[in-house]
């Protein structure tokens, strides 16, 4: 029973304009919050957005011989993918678009942020930079396939890939509570396709910042923001997956989502910003030695109790 | 099929359709192997959009996962092992220019014709309301035997291809009598082992 998305309740352009300012929103929240980790409360709220005021007016470098077009194009995917992965997230309940297939919708627009942080360090023509997004992509084949089993884990105990549908199954109980690896494998995953925090060795300082080193003005802006809302969103997905979204007591449905997304958010930038940087070539050992079978198990878990009808 | 769509859908498939063929054809027009590459993404990436186009999301999003993560894979392998290490030489995509003009010449023709001649058959039933379900059903349902055997068969020979691939084996790493307590390994995994 295919509920009413966002676009059909308030009218196309309203509701994308809705999930473009949650999106901006959650953005600015995730990087309040990454400044009060890092540098303490003073002023953690003006901070990102006097930061993003000034790269909007700061004048852009450029390189000897840049392949331009891919690195425009890079730059301005990052924050669009980052928004429209967050057309699948409910927010108030509802998500701006419900297909069949929301959690491949989901994990598609990662894969193509994979591609274009790979664009933002190929184009500029600057070796750190390129160094940089050859190892994102090295760091990405470590955590795709325990991304992907994580993210059907939810929609096996639902029996839907439609997210509304994994919301409604967990009304009794949340599914973190049977499948924990897959919450955080999910969140640290986010953390990566974001290169952020442990997983931020693709812009690690000793290859000078690596894709990111040769942004500057609106560029430098739109892969930040993207960033930070990609996280922000995670983070709502994450609540809305496995920690029942909208559902709880006394309080409307709409603000325990929020209360949710917002400890996802404290949390995983609180315990990231505490975490030293993975090397690249230590990770992938890891993630198919350790996290594909711990993934693999846990999907054997929530399968054998969805046919007990646990889920039911 | 085309009459059941709306004029929206239509437009889309057509311009879609357009930018995908403008896109394959820029794959061999551009001189870098980076452009190369996300052309072709471009290319699969509108295909995916005629997907959506037509209702068929679970179809359209796969396409774009699977294409995305093949492309960005290809991305690394292609330009890595180039002559030129970083790609940033002038190339080119095409390779016997008028063999491959023939072929692909010859395969439009023929796909064309196909198009054209074969009698469609007309669907009689109405819409499925979950067409991701009809499609697992199509592909699984009594066929469950023959996907496992070719499932199993792709897996064999990706083993087999590692194996004649891989320049370093288990007696490089573990020593002639495979009894070495750590593996010898250039790079080390990440693992305490």
């Amino acid at each position: 029973m295919p509920e009413q998305t966002l676009a059909e309740v308030w009218g196309l352009v309203p509701a994308v304009l809705g999930i473009v300012a949650v999106g901006l929103v959650l953005g600015v929240v995730v990087a309040a919050v990454d400044r009060v980790v890092v540098l303490g409360a003073s002023r953690a709220a003006v901070e990102p957005i006097r930061f993003g005021a000034r790269l909007l007016v700061e004048q852009r470098r450029t390189m000897l011989a840049p392949d331009r077009l891919l690195w425009r194009i890079g730059c301005v995917a990052v924050p669009t993918l980052a928004l429209l992965s967050l057309a699948v997230v409910p927010v108030g309940g509802r998500t701006l678009w419900s297909t069949s297939a929301d959690l491949v919708w989901f994990n598609a627009m990662e894969a193509l942020l994979w591609a274009a942080v790979w664009l933002v360090g190929w184009g500029p023509n600057a070796v750190h930079a390129l160094t940089g997004g050859y190892r994102f992509l090295a760091q990405g084949l470590a955590y795709e396939l325990p991304l992907m089993f994580a993210l059907i884990t939810a929609g096996l105990a639902a029996g839907s890939l439609r997210t509304t549908d994994i919301l409604a199954t967990q009304e009794n109980l949340w599914f973190v509570v049977t499948m924990p690896v897959a919450f955080v494998v999910f969140v640290a995953s986010a953390a990566a396709f974001a290169f952020w925090g442990p997983f931020a060795a693709p812009a690690g300082p000793d290859i000078a910042g690596g894709v990111a080193s040769e942004l500057s003005g609106v560029d430098r802006l739109l892969v930040e923001a993207g960033r930070a809302v990609f996280l922000g969103a995670s983070a709502a997905m994450a609540a809305a997956l496995f920690l029942g979204g909208d559902s709880g007591p006394w309080l409307p449905g709409p603000l325990w989502h929020l209360l949710k997304t917002l400890a996802v958010v404290a949390a995983l930038v609180w315990v990231g910003r505490r975490m030293p940087v993975l090397r690249p070539d230590r990770t992938v050992e890891v993630g198919w030695m350790v996290l594909v079978p711990l993934t693999l198990l846990q999907a054997l878990v929530v399968a054998v109790l969805v046919l007990n009808g646990f889920y039911a | 099929m085309l009459t059941e769509l709306s004029g929206w859908a239509i437009a889309a498939v057509a311009a879609l359709g357009v930018l995908s063929v403008a896109a394959g054809v820029a794959v061999f027009v551009v001189d870098s192997m980076a452009r190369a590459t996300f052309a072709l993404l471009a290319s699969f990436l509108a295909v995916a959009g005629i997907l959506l186009a037509l209702d068929l999301v679970y179809l359209a999003v796969v396409t774009a996962l699977m294409m995305t993560i093949e492309m960005a894979i290809m991305a690394v392998f292609m330009i890595m092992f180039m002559m030129n290490p970083a790609g940033l030489m002038p190339m080119t995509m095409v390779h016997n220019a008028k063999g491959s003009a023939v072929t692909g010449a010859g395969a439009f023709v023929v796909l064309v014709a196909g198009i054209w001649t074969i009698d469609w058959p007309t669907r009689n039933t109405s819409r499925p309301a979950d067409s991701t379900r009809q499609l697992g059903e199509a592909i699984m349902g009594s066929h469950m035997l023959v996907m496992l055997v070719i499932g199993i068969g792709l897996f064999a020979t990706i083993l087999a291809g590692t194996v004649l691939a891989t320049a370093r084996g288990r007696y490089d790493r573990l020593g002639p009598g495979l009894d070495a307590q750590r593996p010898d390994d250039p790079v080390a995994g990440g693992l305490p082992r």
